[in-house]
């Protein structure tokens, strides 16, 4: 017993010494170096197109189902064989199919799905495809300017997807 | 590209990077520890705690040296939960609830960074920076220590001297896990992860909580620690926003637990020697990916709880890579994982975390785990067993066992009873086997350190946050203990010399006795839990 306290004792002044290089100068250390040009724009997610973001009206691109409760991002949690939420997938899809006024069978996975984040910037190029009609129609915008569009914020090395947010500024400023 | 090649390029890229990473920071780990002098911010900070760093230690000493370090770090950490409003950056989050900020103390100094918290509305920058980060380095660096303990035992002869416990957590922190963690803050900040103290930052109308985060993800990954400091983990963008950074996160999260095998050769002065533990450990690690993400990607709705940017393979390099380290991070939410993707994690925890492990935690474990292959090939042909020149007799067989069997019996007990109790139905997220997954997934991720969980699962009750902290625990300092004892009993001895009975322990017969030991000692333990949570779900 004697040992552990002095064992103790020594930790906690070890302890005290590496909060304050570790948990003060460090961070510090690196929130300064992040004040540089060219670091701060990111460290600060200065129009930041990272995060899904919804926004109200037909002429927008809409993201993927989100299960978040902001403040807390965060997903379902739900398993594939969890027959209540099978029914709010179904939901989705049939909701989705009337608002694009396509056949359920083309709605594609991502559109029905929340993302693990609930803030998934990215949608696939299919479900994409498939609101280019609609956002042309309620934005004023030609199918092939909104197409355009879409192609501008497409992108990906491994899996190709659309950026939401970055499409819906770029409607943003085409209607403007 | 199609997703396979995708997936299979992004494998190539990081067993290239982690090829290239081996040999340095290997050599240079050992270099580390062996080294006779002390920098002068080293001889400043032993000055400041009174320690001699000439001073050797008994392994008894050494062990209280973690147990109390360990104390003190969890009882800091706690008070400073429960004073947060005192402290800047707190954002009016208010002081984190007792047992919440018990659990939460100890899931951080035991290197499990399980959260019943949301960060988001919890922990403000000043708690996140000095009480979570601080833990990270720190509990990181005591896997360290212990590994490297233990490789003494193997190393010397007729001593009862370990090395000193301060010097290893020191130096294992400042030349080590600082100097890796500043580069490669900085390397993520400029592929697009965020550092703010500010509380959050408007997008389009929406408020996004913000924070120091580049600072806390390097050592978050490169600790084998996990704890998101947002909620959605490596999932959130901030964290984690492309596909780069998700392949350099896996990187670090492997990188150290992987070059340890060379550290642990160089120091045997034989690199053989971890050449083959990390074969066995690669050879697991291949077979689990090819498990679950086969798995996921002929899931019935493969996108729930998976951001588009990683794909399905990149959410599964990462799970398989979280799960066999205890590191615990996630980019994508194994509870919506299928039966036998899910189940593929689970496993990677029931092996024992030495695929590669965490830390230190990993080679220490997985050197234990050849310990007992050895005891059983002993057995076989009648032999006192012997691994690196000492034999293995009663007391180092016995404290491996102690070692080995502390985790299952804490997170079998803390898996039944949960399992029984009535208030348990409300807690679980989803019906059937998927639920009883859900419990098994929480045990096994405290007991060994893991911290990822089937998330849906609700454990903010005081039964919850009390039984996974004492799992945290015990499955935490039970092995460290034996494992010190087991290296104070081996360094005690003499060398024995290598004779024409001994059974050479660098090639494929010992490798499959290893493996074959690994995936036994889980098979027997766990397949009856298995059988009706996972392997049920698969079966449907």
């Amino acid at each position: 017993m004697d040992n552990f306290l002095k064992q103790s004792w020594a930790g906690l002044r070890i302890l005290l010494a590496l909060t304050v290089l570790l948990g003060v100068l460090y961070p510090l250390a690196v929130w300064g170096v992040s004040r540089l040009p060219g670091l701060h724009a990111n460290a600060e997610a200065v129009d930041t197109t990272l995060v899904a973001v919804t926004r109200e009206g037909d002429r927008y691109f809409v993201p993927r189902p989100s299960a978040a409760t902001l403040p807390a991002s965060g997903g379902s949690n739900k398993g594939e064989l969890n027959s209540d939420y099978t029914k709010v997938i179904d939901e989705r899809r049939t909701a989705v199919a009337q608002r694009e006024g396509v056949a359920e069978s083309q709605v594609p996975q991502d559109a029905v799905t929340a993302s693990a984040s609930g803030l998934d910037p990215n949608i696939s190029p299919e479900y994409a495809a498939l609101q280019v009609p609609r956002v042309a129609r309620a934005s004023g915008l030609s199918v092939e300017k909104v197409r355009e569009l879409v192609a501008a914020s497409t992108g990906g090395t491994f899996t190709t997807t659309v950026n939401v947010t970055a499409l819906n500024r770029a409607i943003d400023a085409a209607t403007r | 590209m199609s997703p396979l090649v995708a997936g299979l390029v992004q494998v190539g890229v990081l067993v290239a990077a982690l090829a290239a990473a081996y040999r340095p920071l290997g050599d240079h780990m050992a270099r580390v520890f062996e080294a006779k002098s002390h920098s002068k911010l080293e001889k400043a900070v032993y000055r400041f705690a009174r320690i001699d760093p000439d001073g050797e230690q008994k392994w008894s000493t050494y062990a209280y040296g973690v147990l109390g370090f360990s104390f003190v770090g969890i009882v800091f950490l706690y008070v400073i939960q429960r004073l947060q409003s005192l402290l800047p950056f707190d954002f009016g989050r208010g002081n984190v609830p007792s047992g919440m900020a018990f659990n939460t103390a100890i899931s951080f100094v035991t290197n499990t960074n399980w959260q019943s918290y949301v960060p988001e509305a919890v922990m403000g920058h000043a708690v996140q920076m000095i009480g979570l980060t601080v833990q990270n380095f720190v509990s990181a660096a005591v896997g360290l220590a212990v590994a490297v303990a233990l490789i003494r035992g193997f190393v010397r002869h007729q001593t009862d001297r370990l090395g000193n416990f301060w010097v290893d957590l020191v130096r294992g922190t400042f030349r080590i896990l600082l100097p890796l963690s500043f580069v490669f803050a900085i390397v993520l900040i400029a592929l697009g992860v965020t550092m703010s103290l500010k509380s959050g930052v408007d997008v389009d109308g929406q408020a996004i909580v913000n924070a120091p985060v580049a600072s806390q993800e390097a050592i978050k990954e490169l600790g084998t620690n996990g704890g998101g400091v947002l909620n959605a983990n490596s999932a959130h963008p901030f964290e984690n926003p492309n596909e780069w950074t998700n392949l350099l996160e896996i990187f670090l999260l492997l990188v150290i637990p992987v070059a340890l095998t060379r550290t642990f050769g160089q120091l045997v002065k034989q690199n053989k020697q971890g050449y083959v533990l990390l074969g066995v450990m690669a050879t697991i690690w291949t077979a689990m990916l090819a498990v679950i993400w086969g798995a996921e990607a002929s899931g019935l709705r493969p996108w729930e709880g998976k951001e588009l940017r990683f794909g399905i393979a990149g959410s599964a390099i990462f799970a398989n890579a979280t799960t066999g380290t205890s590191t615990g991070a996630v980019n994508s939410l194994h509870d919506s994982y299928t039966g036998l993707g899910g189940g593929g994690a689970l496993l990677n925890m029931l092996f024992g975390e030495m695929t590669p492990g965490g830390v230190g935690t990993g080679i220490y474990s997985i050197l234990v785990m050849a310990i007992i292959a050895m005891f059983l090939a002993g057995l076989m042909v009648g032999r006192t067993p012997e691994y690196l020149g000492k034999k293995l007799g009663r007391k180092e067989v016995t404290a491996a066992a102690v070692s080995i069997l502390a985790m299952p019996t804490v997170l079998l007990i803390g898996a039944g009873i949960t399992a029984i109790l009535p208030s348990t139905q409300g807690a679980l997220n989803n019906p059937g086997s998927h639920g009883l997954s859900e419990i098994l997934y929480a045990y096994a991720s405290a007991s060994n350190n893991n911290g990822s969980a089937f998330g849906g699962i609700t454990v903010t009750s005081d039964w919850f946050q009390s039984s996974l902290g004492l799992c945290m625990l015990f499955g935490r300092f039970i092995p460290i203990v034996a494992v010190l004892a087991l290296a104070g009993s081996l360094a005690a001895q003499k060398k024995v010399p290598v004779t024409a009975g001994t059974l050479p322990t660098t090639g494929p017969l010992f490798a499959s006795l290893l493996t074959g030991a690994i995936v036994l000692v889980a098979a027997l333990t766990f397949v009856p839990a298995l059988a009706l949570g996972p392997i049920a779900e698969a079966l449907q």
